[in-house]
């Protein structure tokens, strides 16, 4: 293999991981607060055609991203008011909110399938994302916020004694993960395909959600989680494309299976996803009166 | 603090009112947001809710069209009851309503020109051991790797919808089909016999009533019901019961794959004949908003899957008459359910206006 063959595929592999980082990081912050939001794929579907309708209507890419972050912020507001106000059950939550967001961004992108758009150089998003794990990262383990964040993950009833509000540590734990979800869906819309089609994002939220399991919920990890998830997509692909006499269908089942592997291997070792995993993860906070 | 937003206090017990109540509310609340929504996109509100939810089943035909909706939901979400009831999150139901369809409709192809009574007994069974099969792999995964059972669940979806993808447009393909990606036509006695002259509706119908009866007996009049719900209810009870949970998620997956299984192969041999790409229009998803909406009971399930189907039905007359994208209905089911959590504060504590 040549130098530059080498080079075209990194770079291809850098541009097709780069929403899984942006979503897998705003999941685990949100996740690291102890609220598991199933709705990462409502969010990115919706957040990637506001932001495409957005551009078409006003030929605006600043208006697109903070219409599609705006989109984002509201859905997990939704979500958030639900789960922490309301205490609903976060796993039915979550599944309402994909469905929601699957029936909305299909609605509003129906007379927009199809529509041409310049899209816009991936590379500014891609050193974004490295950038934001580093930021994320640098949060949680070198400053108080971070700390105060992680205790809320780990025991909300010590952390609400100690006397931090559980609640508003939460909701915006979740709102940072919608709009980092919506900017995964805005870049898959406008940089990475650019064009909009319904259910476009394809599972990836899906993936971001097992991104952070196999990440153990530390940062660093889900960006190398998705390298590899990105690295075997894009190989399948290439396989496919020199014509390996092999049925397309089970390549494309790949990213799946892998998904099933890695999440066997880690989850294996009970110990480790319990000492990893948010303790408070999933569980509703009531203050009582 | 303010003085006049109510204050939730806990209650004691569980409310059975609210318990029935609830689901009420949350549709009571979807149809006043759907009014809503219609009146800020243009539409006589009253015209649109009508189109959407009445002039569907004002006709003996719009029933039928109802019942054949329903009859898959309902089936599954029965299934999930069984899941959810222990606290079990199986969301791959569509991919376990693939593998029946893929397991019963390939007898159905292998004997597509044989007619005799027995074809369609055994496609049914095939049907309940394929979504079986695929429903017991995350919980093999679940109790010996101790592996997210959401997440497989969910893969398993892609994996089965992309092995149909690969039957019909290669080994099963119809010989004499034009290329397009379709298997050949079931016989006759591989299909599910109508229950009138002219209308959709068919023996699945029966086939869904008899399993939520089974299902409701078994909940209620069995040990192993028993067990499902003192395990949802509090782990530690149970295992200090000596129940064992190992058991109990193989059975409730077993089952709920077995029954959306059952669900897909009625799909393919009722109204559709073969087996295609797009043999459900998401039901195995659609079908966990039934089951919640239905409060994981039979009776409830039953109605709500009437309920659900209607936002199918409703979604397809909008298309035809108002131009609205048909995924509305989608919007409606996921607002259903966004009420329906949001009111289930109700049966676990209430509002209180006096301070202490």
């Amino acid at each position: 293999m040549s130098v530059d063959l080498i080079l075209g595929i990194l770079q291809i592999v850098l541009i097709a991981t780069t929403p899984l980082v942006f979503a897998g990081i705003g999941e685990l912050v949100t996740e690291k607060s102890g609220v598991l939001n199933l709705g990462v794929e409502g969010m990115m579907l919706v957040g990637a055609v506001t932001a495409f309708v957005t551009l078409v209507i006003t030929g605006s890419y600043f208006f697109a991203f903070f219409i599609s972050l705006l989109s984002g912020v509201i859905m997990s507001g939704l979500f958030a008011v639900l789960v922490l106000f309301l205490m609903s059950n976060q796993i039915a939550t979550g599944l309402a909110l994909t469905i929601f967001g699957i029936g909305l961004s299909s609605m509003l992108g129906k007379e927009y399938i199809g529509t041409p758009i310049d899209g816009l150089s991936p590379w500014f998003f891609v050193i974004f994302s490295f950038v934001i794990v580093f930021l994320v990262s640098y949060f949680f383990y070198k400053t108080k916020m971070g700390l105060i964040l992680r205790a809320v993950g780990e025991s909300h009833n010590s952390a609400h004694a100690l006397g931090y509000s559980v609640i508003k540590i939460r909701f915006l734990s979740i709102l940072f993960g919608g709009s980092m979800c919506a900017l995964a869906g805005s870049y898959i819309s406008i940089c990475y395909a650019p064009m909009w089609q319904e259910g476009m994002t394809a599972g990836r939220g899906w993936i971001a959600l097992a991104l952070v399991v196999f990440a153990t919920w530390k940062p660093e990890r889900v960006l190398i989680g998705a390298y590899i998830f990105g690295g075997v997509t894009i190989l399948q692909m290439n396989l496919q494309a020199l014509g390996l006499r092999f049925p397309g269908q089970f390549f494309s089942m790949a990213p799946y299976l892998a998904t099933i592997v890695v999440l066997v291997l880690i989850s294996s070792n009970k110990l480790r996803i319990k000492l990893s995993a948010p303790a408070s993860l999933t569980l509703p906070f009531y203050k009582g009166r | 603090m303010n003085n006049f937003l109510p204050i939730i206090v806990s209650r004691s017990q569980t409310s059975n009112i609210m318990n029935f109540f609830v689901p009420i509310i949350a549709i009571f609340l979807t149809l006043i947001t759907g009014f809503i929504i219609f009146l800020l996109l243009g539409f006589d509100p009253f015209y649109a809710l009508y189109t959407f939810f009445i002039s569907p089943i004002s006709s003996s035909y719009g029933i039928s069209e109802l019942l054949v909706k329903a009859t898959p939901l309902a089936l599954i979400a029965i299934g999930l009851a069984f899941c959810f009831k222990n606290n079990i999150y199986n969301i791959g139901a569509e991919g376990q309503l693939t593998m029946g369809a893929i397991f019963g409709g390939g007898i159905g192809i292998l004997f597509h020109d044989t007619n005799t009574f027995w074809l369609l007994p055994v496609m049914i069974f095939a049907g309940a051991i394929g979504g079986a099969i695929w429903g017991l792999i995350p919980a093999l995964l679940k109790t010996k790797f101790n592996t997210n059972e959401i997440l497989t669940s969910l893969m398993l979806v892609y994996v089965a919808l992309f092995i149909l993808d690969f039957l019909v447009v290669g080994p099963w393909k119809d010989p004499n089909g034009f290329s397009f990606p379709k298997s050949r036509a079931f016989s006759d006695s591989g299909r599910m016999p109508l229950l009138f002259d002219g209308l959709r509706v068919h023996f699945g119908l029966i086939i869904t009533i008899f399993l939520i009866f089974v299902s409701w007996f078994v909940f209620s009049k069995t040990m192993f019901g028993f067990q499902l719900k003192v395990s949802g209810f509090s782990p530690k009870a149970a295992r200090y019961a000596g129940f064992n949970q190992t058991t109990l998620i193989f059975l409730a997956f077993g089952i709920c794959g077995a029954f959306a299984g059952i669900a897909g192969l009625s799909e393919v041999s009722g109204p559709i004949g073969l087996l295609y790409r797009d043999i459900s229009p998401n039901y195995g998803f659609t079908a966990i908003i039934v089951a919640f909406l239905g409060r994981l009971h039979p009776v409830g399930i039953i109605f709500a899957s009437l309920i659900i189907a209607l936002t199918y039905l409703g979604a397809e007359d909008a298309q035809l008459f108002l131009q609205i994208p048909s995924a509305v209905g989608f919007i409606f089911q996921g607002l259903v359910l966004f009420y329906l959590l949001g009111a289930e504060l109700l049966i676990n504590y209430k509002l209180s206006f006096k301070r202490t």
